[in-house]
């Protein structure tokens, strides 16, 4: 790359990873062939893929560009007395042990219990500073989305694709289309990143995002720190958008300077200067874009059972204009009309790849200090890692937690699937700061709401669904 | 992965819209290591009761539903999570096809990869779809069309798009795998270039 550049067309973020990432061109008639600089593991969808490799008689092709971790089988309770760990079931343990044998096998890091930095996938890589700017990241999971926060182009794949990546570091894909979503104004107090995702995806609708990769702009994208921008990306693919990006700023260098992983030193310089100009370029020409006013967004929460529908809290449950949201009303025990605050919560989680970080667990901690969840709630606050563990720890987040009646677990998944059994009981209402409230996703029969982390404490104290304002004029009227 | 051509048999109709993944197999039972019997697992939560046994009357149940190998559902099927487990079972259940006005991007790619055939068709012929639940239809992937009869015998045809490549794997049975294997040359020379980070 030297000498005078030729004239060319403004780019989108997504354009300039897109094309340098490119192998093999898109033809009439075959797929892209694209690089892969980063492929995450976990012992869900991974055992099927490194049978691929087994089948065909190679190895993994870049162990060193392929990093493991142990998140949404392991169990939140801690090991008995003689170390053995509480797995839900001998399969579950079976599958921790065969993502322990693949890691061993094909020499890939693996981040097990005895790693300090051991986490969910999706708030581990960031930590590390595995995920960067600039890079293809694909993981056998759809929150994937999480790490296009850095400017990244980050997506889930199914485990055929594990296998296709394991064995050749490539993908082939077909260019999605572009959407671009400026969001204008700032939030208001009180209102988060996990309000303004939720927005988004009721304005959208959980499929508006179908067959595009969406980069969000504007002011009020910008002022979101890291850990709100992963929650934003993160919850890109429940508008049905397998990617989200956001630009890198400074935001982004400050948050991965000295992380282990990130270059140091001078090579981190380079490196961020190079980030810096991956932006959008002013005429960059997107198929999709829409504006959304930041400032009238208010704290959200999900009534049905997929993640477009919610309100603001406060609102009554809508009108059921489909046969299918009428479904989901019945499923959830609400009627058009209701008020939400009547609504009785019986559990609440507070965790996951959405909204398991540390200024997450901050947020619901600053709630809960000096009150108490409601006897008959159960709240299991799940740290997002090992690392989101021993800080909230430093500072004394558990012991708030801990007093306020809320259960402080190990790191991992846990509710937000409920595959490792932290289950929601069926028929039970569930505030759950995570990312999806399919039928049963708790649970069978589990009644999920989604909300931010904040307002997930709130309801733990009150009981009920409300918001942080409704328990502080609670206090005032008490 | 089998190949797939022609298919004349009759519709299982699930209309609900937005069957997520989490529906089409729960988490629960995603902790095996293969994709073996996981076609008993298909839509467990609508199928069986907390017990395991099946729910009467659920059209699932009704032993056409096992000799259906295409299903039509409602809009935007598919959604959610990542997991392969989801056209594997389809798949295991005995459904080579499924028939919708979308599918979501993973899910769609996934079923492709695998050999279950994905189908969108326009709004209004999957609107007259979802009223011929137990009907006969034909899928045609070498013409890329789905054939319906219409009341007085004669037949309808309906074409279809998908992309080309997925078309061709699935038309032979290719593993998709081979065309990435034939860029190796591509792939080495990418890894000694300026771009490759």
């Amino acid at each position: 790359m030297h000498g005078e550049k030729p004239v060319s067309e403004p780019e989108s973020l997504f354009d300039k990873l897109w094309k340098s990432h490119l192998v093999k061109a898109q033809t009439d008639s075959t797929p892209a062939v694209i690089y892969i600089d980063l492929h995450l593991v976990h012992e869900v969808t991974s055992p099927q893929g490194f049978d691929l490799l087994r089948a065909k008689g190679i190895g993994v092709r870049r162990p060193e560009r392929t990093l493991a971790t142990l998140d949404h089988s392991t169990p939140t309770l801690p090991p008995d007395a003689e170390g053995r760990r509480p797995y839900y079931t001998s399969q579950a343990r079976r599958q921790v042990q065969t993502l322990r044998d693949n890691c061993r096998e094909y020499g890939i890091q693996l981040h097990d219990w005895d790693s300090p930095s051991r986490g969910i996938v999706h708030v581990m890589g960031p930590e590390l500073g595995a995920t960067q700017p600039g890079m293809t990241i694909v993981c056998g999971d759809s929150h994937t989305s999480t790490h296009g926060a850095f400017g990244a182009l980050a997506f889930g794949i199914g485990t055929t694709e594990v296998g296709h990546v394991l064995a050749k570091q490539c993908l082939l894909q077909t260019k999605p289309k572009s959407m671009r979503i400026k969001l204008k104004g700032r939030l208001a107090e009180g209102v988060t990143a996990k309000d303004m995702a939720l927005n988004i995806i009721r304005y959208l609708g959980m499929n508006g995002g179908t067959g595009y990769v969406i980069e969000y702009a504007g002011k009020a994208v910008r002022a979101l720190d890291m850990e709100g921008r992963m929650t934003l990306c993160n919850l890109t693919i429940e508008a049905g958008a397998r990617a989200g990006m956001i630009a890198p700023d400074q935001t982004t260098i400050d948050y991965l300077r000295g992380r282990p992983m990130a270059p140091q030193g001078a090579d981190f310089d380079r490196a961020a200067e190079k980030w810096l100009q991956l932006a959008s370029d002013a005429d960059a020409d997107f198929d999709s874009e829409i504006t959304l006013d930041a400032s009238l967004m208010r704290p959200a929460i999900t009534y049905g059972t997929d993640p477009g529908m919610s309100v603001a809290i406060g609102e009554p449950v809508p009108e059921a204009a489909t046969h299918s949201h009428a479904k989901a009303l019945r499923y959830m025990g609400f009627s058009s009309g209701q008020s939400m605050q009547e609504r009785q919560v019986d559990v609440v989680f507070v965790g996951s790849c959405t909204n398991g970080r540390i200024s997450d667990l901050r947020a619901a901690a600053k709630v809960l200090q000096g009150r108490q969840v409601a006897p008959h709630v159960q709240m299991l606050v799940v740290p997002g890692s090992e690392s989101v563990r021993k800080q909230a720890e430093s500072e004394g987040l558990h012991t708030t937690i801990l007093a306020a009646g809320a259960e402080w677990r190990l790191p991992g998944c846990s509710m937000c699937l409920a595959m490792n059994g932290d289950l929601v009981p069926a028929g039970s209402t569930a505030v759950s700061t995570s990312n999806r409230n399919f039928e049963g996703r708790q649970g069978a029969g589990s009644r999920t709401l989604l909300a931010s982390p904040e307002t997930a404490a709130a309801c733990a104290v009150l009981g009920r669904v409300g918001s942080v304002a409704d328990l502080e004029s609670a206090r005032e009227a008490g | 992965m089998e190949a797939f051509n022609k298919l004349t048999g009759s519709i299982l109709v699930l209309e609900q819209e937005n069957i997520d993944t989490d529906q089409i197999i729960p988490a629960r039972f995603l902790t095996a290591t293969d994709f073996d019997g996981i076609g008993d697992h298909l839509f467990a939560d609508w199928r069986l009761d907390a017990d395991g046994n099946p729910v009467t009357g659920h059209v699932l149940n009704e032993p056409r539903a096992r000799r259906s190998q295409i299903l039509v559902a409602g809009h935007n099927f598919g959604c959610g999570s990542s997991r392969e487990h989801a056209p594997h079972a389809l798949l295991g259940f005995g459904f080579r096809v499924v028939i919708s006005s979308q599918i979501a991007d993973i899910f769609r790619n996934n079923s492709q990869n695998v050999g279950l055939l994905p189908v969108v068709l326009e709004a209004d012929q999957h609107a007259r779809l979802l009223e011929m639940d137990g009907e006969e239809i034909s899928v045609d992937l070498e013409q890329c069309e789905v054939s319906v009869r219409d009341a007085d015998g004669s037949e309808q045809s309906w074409p279809f798009s998908i992309d080309p490549f997925a078309r061709h794997c699935l038309l032979r049975g290719l593993d998709r795998f081979d065309f990435l294997n034939q860029a190796e040359d591509a792939i080495a020379a990418y890894e000694n270039s300026y771009e490759c980070q």
